[in-house]
Order: C-alpha cells, then sequence, then structure tokens
C-alpha cells in the first residue's frame, strides 16, 4: 500500500491535515520526476550548499586501530554544518512551488532549524521553527543563528521539552495554518510521504559517496555506519546501498545511560511497535501506550521514534541496529578531534564510537565508511562540560 | 435490525426537534478520585452522549486545555482500562446515556484491538473516536470494531474535499464529527463564518446526524451551531470550568455550566 514500508509507516494524522498531505504528495511525485526541478535543486546543492562533499580517508585513525580503513562522508562540510541543508532547500522550493508562503519546522540539535531559516532567507519565505526548551538551553549558538536567519524561534516547555515536543508544536501549528504553511520535517518520520520525501532529498549523500568510494578503492565498502535519531541521514547513504547485500549497513542509536537503564533513546533496540507522531514505527512506550522520555547527550537523536522504513530495514535484516552511550560518544567526539582534525557533531559521535569499535576486528584490506552527518561547534559546551565531568568521575573512582 | 444506542439518542432529539449536547472530559479528571462522580454529574445535567478522553501523553489533535488536563489525568494513573471501568461502574449504576470513548491510536494499539473491542463492548462503550485515524487508515480497525457493536465515529474537517467527503460519510457509524476550524481544540470566541456552509454541504451527502467540535465555547455557540447541526460537541470550555472551579464548588459549577448549553440545544425554532 502507498506509504507503507512492510506494515509500517502510513498516514495517522487528524483528518484536517489530509488534503494537505495529498497534495504534497502529489506534487512531489510531479516534481521527482521533472527534470527541471530537478537541476533546479543540483545547482543549489552545487554552488550554495557545496556539494559534493568528500569522503576523507582516516589514516591515524586506521593505524591506530590496525584493522579497516575508514573513511568519513563529510556532510559537515556542507553549508550550515550537517546533512539538514540538503532536505530543507529541496522541501522549501516544493513548497514554494505549491504556493506557500509560510514554512513550520522543528528543530532537536537546531541544524535543521537553522538549515529551514536558511532556506527561507534564501528563498523568501517566512520561518517559524519549534524547539524544545532543553534543547535551546544545550544548543545556544544554533538559538542565536536561527534568530540572525530571521526565523521565529519558538521555543517549547511543553512536555519534556525536546525534540518530540516541538514536533507536536509545529503539527499543531499545521493544523492551524494548513492553507498557506508548509510543515518542513526535518528527519525521515511522520507520515507519508514525508519518510519518502526525505529519505530522496538525503539520498544524494549515499550516491555520492558510492562514486567517491567505488573512485578511491574500486570497490564498494565493506560496512557503512551512520547515527539514527529519525534516521534521516542514515537512510540517505543507506538508500543508495540497499540491493548491495556484500555492504554491511549498521544503524546507530543512542543509548544514553545504557540500554539497561530507562534513560536512553534506541527505539530500534529496546522498542516496541506503535504509532508516534503520524505513522507505524518502532517506539518507546509504556504498556499503556503512553509515549516514554528520552535521553541522549546529542539532542538530534533524543526522540522516541524512528523512521518507519528503519522499522522495516530491522525487521527484514537489511539493516543491523545497535547503540553507542554518551560515554562512548563523548570519547570519540574528543578523538576524532584530537587524531584527525574533525570536530564531529554529538549525533555523528555515535557512529564514530561504533566505528572505533568495529574497525580493529576487521582484516586490514576491509573498507569501513561513516556517515559524518554534522559538525560539532553546536555541541562544543556541552560536550566540555560532560567530558570534564566524566574526567573528573574517573579521577575520584 | 436494531438500533444503536447512538441512533436511538438522536433520532428521539430529532423528534422534540432538540440537537444533542456532547461534552468532553478525559477519565481520570480533575483527580483519579473525582472522575466518575463529575462524570455522572455531567451525565445528570442534560449531556445526551457523553465523551470520554482516554488520556494520552501527546494529543495532537488537541490544543492547551485539553493537552494539560490529558497529561493531569496521565499522571494521576488514569488509563485505557481506567476507561473501561469507569464506564462499567457508570453503567451499573443504571446510566443509559450514549458513551464512546476518544482516544488515540497509541493507546488502542497498546490495549490491543481484539481485546479493546470485546472488553468495551462488555463495559457498555457505544463507540470510538479516534482523531488521528482518517478513514483511509481505518478498514482494519472498523473490521474489527463493528462486529462487537462498536461505532467509529470519522470526521469532516473544512478542508476535506467534497470526493473524500463522500468516501468518508460511507464508513461512518454513529454521527459525524465536524470540526468547526482548522486547527486543533480550544475554546475561540467566534465561530467560522464558513461554519454553515460547511455544514450544510455535508448534509448533501449523508444521513448521518452531524455533531460539531473544536471551538464550541458558550450557549451562544452551541445555539449557533443546533441550527445546521444535530448536535454540539463542548470540551476545553468545560475543562475550563473545571479548572476554575473551587473544589468544594466543582460539581455545582459544572451542573450549571452543563444545563445551560443544554437549555440551548433545545431552541429549535431556528433550525434549518
Amino acid at each position: 500500500m502507498d506509504g507503507f514500508f512492510g506494515q509500517y509507516g502510513g498516514a495517522f494524522v487528524a483528518e484536517t491535515l489530509i488534503r494537505n498531505l495529498e497534495e504534497l504528495n502529489k506534487e512531489y511525485i510531479r516534481v521527482k520526476a521533472d527534470p527541471m526541478f530537478r537541476a533546479e535543486i543540483s545547482k543549489l546543492l552545487k554552488v550554495f550548499v557545496g556539494r559534493p562533499t568528500p569522503v576523507t580517508p582516516l589514516h591515524r585513525m586506521t593505524e591506530q586501530l590496525g584493522g579497516a580503513k575508514v573513511y568519513l562522508k563529510r556532510e559537515d562540510l556542507t553549508h550550515t554544518g550537517a546533512h539538514k541543508i540538503n532536505n530543507a532547500l529541496a522541501q522549501a522550493v516544493l513548497a514554494k512551488k505549491m504556493g506557500k508562503r509560510r514554512i513550520v519546522a522543528e528543530t532537536g540539535a537546531g541544524q535543521h532549524g537553522v538549515a529551514v531559516a536558511t532556506a527561507c532567507s534564501l528563498l523568501g519565505m517566512k520561518c517559524v521553527v519549534y524547539m524544545g526548551a532543553v534543547d535551546a538551553q544545550r544548543q545556544a549558538p544554533n538559538v542565536q543563528r536561527m534568530k540572525l536567519l530571521g526565523a521565529d524561534l519558538r521555543l517549547v516547555h511543553s512536555g519534556q521539552k525536546t525534540l518530540k515536543d516541538a514536533i507536536n508544536e509545529a503539527i499543531r501549528d499545521w493544523i492551524t495554518n494548513v492553507g498557506d504553511t508548509h510543515y518542513l520535517l526535518g528527519s525521515a518520520v511522520g507520515p507519508h510521504p514525508f519518510p519518502n520525501m526525505v529519505r530522496d532529498f538525503q539520498s544524494v549523500i549515499g550516491e555520492e559517496a558510492r562514486s567517491q568510494i567505488m573512485e578511491a578503492e574500486g570497490r564498494l565498502p565493506d560496512c557503512i555506519i551512520a547515527c539514527v535519531g529519525g534516521g534521516s541521514n542514515a537512510i540517505g547513504m543507506f538508500s543508495a546501498f540497499l540491493n548491495d547485500e556484500d555492504v554491511k549497513l549498521i544503524g546507530v542509536q543512542a543509548a544514553g545511560d545504557g540500554l539497561d537503564t530507562d534513560k536512553h533513546a534506541a527505539p530500534l533496540v529496546k522498542g516496541t511497535v506503535g504509532i508516534v507522531q503520524g505513522s507505524l514505527t518502532y517506539m518507546l512506550q509504556d504498556e499503556d501506550g503512553q509515549i516514554l522520555e528520552t535521553h541522549s547527550i546529542a539532542p538530534g537523536l533524543d526522540y522516541p521514534g524512528v523512521g518507519p522504513q528503519h522499522s522495516y530495514l530491522k525487521d527484514s535484516g537489511r539493516v543491523q541496529y545497535t547503540a553507542i552511550s554518551n560515554r562512548d560518544a563523548l570519547q570519540a567526539f574528543e578523538y576524532l578531534c584530537r587524531t584527525e582534525g574533525i570536530l564531529p557533531a554529538l549525533e555523528s559521535s555515535h557512529a564514530v564510537a561504533h566505528a572505533l569499535k568495529v574497525a580493529p576486528t576487521l582484516p586490514k584490506d576491509a573498507v569501513v565508511l561513516v556517515n559524518l552527518s554534522g559538525r560539532g561547534d553546536k555541541d562544543l559546551d556541552q560536550a566540555i562540560a560532560a567530558l570534564d565531568k566524566m574526567k573528573q568521575s574517573e579521577v575520584s573512582v | 435490525m436494531s438500533f444503536s444506542r447512538i441512533e436511538q439518542m438522536f433520532a428521539r432529539l430529532q423528534e422534540k426537534g432538540e440537537g444533542a449536547l456532547i461534552p468532553y472530559i478525559p477519565v481520570g479528571y480533575p483527580t483519579a478520585e473525582r472522575s466518575e462522580a463529575l462524570i455522572r454529574v455531567i451525565a445528570e445535567s442534560g449531556a445526551d452522549l457523553i465523551e470520554l478522553g482516554v488520556p494520552y501523553s501527546d494529543p495532537l489533535a488537541d490544543g492547551p486545555t485539553i493537552q494539560e488536563a490529558s497529561q493531569i489525568a496521565v499522571a494521576g494513573g488514569a488509563k485505557l482500562s481506567t476507561c473501561l471501568t469507569t464506564v462499567k461502574s457508570l453503567r451499573d449504576s443504571g446510566l443509559n446515556l450514549p458513551i464512546v470513548l476518544m482516544g488515540y491510536c497509541n493507546s488502542f494499539l497498546a490495549y490491543g484491538l481484539e481485546r479493546l473491542a470485546c472488553d468495551a463492548n462488555a463495559a457498555g462503550v457505544d463507540g470510538l473516536i479516534i482523531p488521528d485515524l482518517p478513514s483511509t487508515m481505518a478498514k482494519s480497525w472498523v473490521d474489527i470494531f463493528e462486529p462487537h457493536g462498536l461505532d467509529v465515529i470519522f470526521f469532516l474537517a473544512p478542508t476535506t474535499s467534497e470526493e473524500r467527503a463522500a468516501a468518508v460519510v460511507q464508513q461512518g457509524k454513529g454521527f459525524l464529527y465536524c470540526i468547526s476550524v482548522t486547527g486543533v481544540t480550544g475554546e475561540r470566541d467566534t465561530l467560522p463564518d464558513e461554519l454553515p456552509a460547511f455544514l450544510k454541504q455535508v448534509r448533501t451527502v449523508t444521513n448521518l446526524p452531524l455533531a460539531v467540535g473544536f471551538g464550541i465555547s458558550n450557549e451562544k455557540h452551541v445555539r449557533e451551531v443546533i441550527q445546521y447541526a444535530d448536535g454540539a460537541i463542548v470540551g476545553s470550555a468545560l475543562i475550563n470550568v473545571i479548572r476554575q472551579s473551587s473544589p468544594d464548588k466543582l460539581e455545582s459549577e459544572v451542573r450549571r455550566f452543563i444545563r445551560e448549553l443544554k437549555q440551548a440545544t433545545c431552541l429549535s425554532e431556528t433550525r434549518v
């Protein structure tokens, strides 16, 4: 059925939104096949975003780990500093073509909010961004950037004050202003057609990486690792390799304080199936179906649901999902800075941390590709404070 | 053919030339202890059908008032099973008006749809209102609930196209929930000018009773709505009355408010 990946997906939304989703789907299917639209997006990605982003071989890390050769796909080098810009620009152009003048968006880590505010500024559209009050506090530089870019930033104080609550408020705004407003969803989650559309707009990551690694190594990688909150960078990367059975795909969720505690954000590892924010997918819920609070040091991963295609890929076994703790992510954050001169986002640090575990177990001729979904400038204060605390507690033990 | 409690209620009111008053309240609100007695007060003060909210952590179609009430109820421990025992207890005490549960998909899924169908029927529930279950996603749900005598009540919004409305009403049972505005639930000063035209349009495609909700805040609104529809649904305004009442006056304030609204449904001379 349209909008489903196996049993997952769908459009479980208020009747008020149905017309809009149907129009969006129709227009999206139309522009996807339209060479003019594709050319327009390609050009923007090239001259504004700075694509293609390179794949970088990590010589020192490879040598230290003594196993597989590790490469990074450098989405941190895009304009605004994360893969989010690929989707934000494409959706904003699409919305403008549909005659929408106003964009609402949610943001967790702030990178999606910055990307949307940037796209709106470029295209001359009105921009409203909802952000959880807790996230705003831990991502202060991005709050300033969004304001500077002209976005109307609205802090959300309901619920847990993080990404899920920001999405709730953005959806409420959309229901209220559905006539002139496009909801520019930032991940491959939510009702149909968002999971398809966001994946397609992010598939540029995988397509580029595929040809770049072919050029560098003359073959496909053995293993690809990406972090998964909602899962848009991961699905963008994985989509180009789904049919290559020999390429092992690994999605890394947030284990927070540990999977044996209730402070994590790993629905694909510890969740159950339910309906969250418009689609049927793995989620973190209690036995009554109440959505559970989540925890991750990376605000972009601090989310109780996940894109429905990931749920499907988990069940089919094509992608293996695992989780990395705050502690391991912080160590990877510091390690990549020290060893390779690259400051990763805390979200992406989860993928790097998993590569640090996997690469030494593989033979020297193996190739591991890690999607570095964003850069870590936004996380400096929080990460440094957390690293200090971690080191102090080690000393005191 | 037997008629459901909901159908009988609308037919009886139509004969009398009255509209239906449909108050909404989440189970477990304002507190776990007072909830059931308050529902009984609402039922006995003039409600024709009661919409009982299943408390949910993330009620997306609701505005801040119902969201807060729902979260208070969740924090107080109210669950779907609490809703079912509440309905059972109300039925055991002789309450005979139609009762529908309003809840989000995930609450029902977590309980198990088959299990819910059996338990809701046994408790005396007449129907389900599920704001995030559009008719296009609903077939498998309806197939489970209908054999157990549960009406699944569908929504029509001002944004619903004529073509889609024609399809939605085919699946509808009990009544159609017509959303007055594009927006979430919550009190509003005035109802939109387009509402009568929207309701007249819906009338042309269905014989099901029409109930209007979202933003119906006072007796004036109820009177206005009843001119074009068969029922008025009042949620946030009722919750605000509860919120603003002192604990010792809670029941008397609610009784007064419901009576006032019910009277407004009886002014039938202007119905079109």
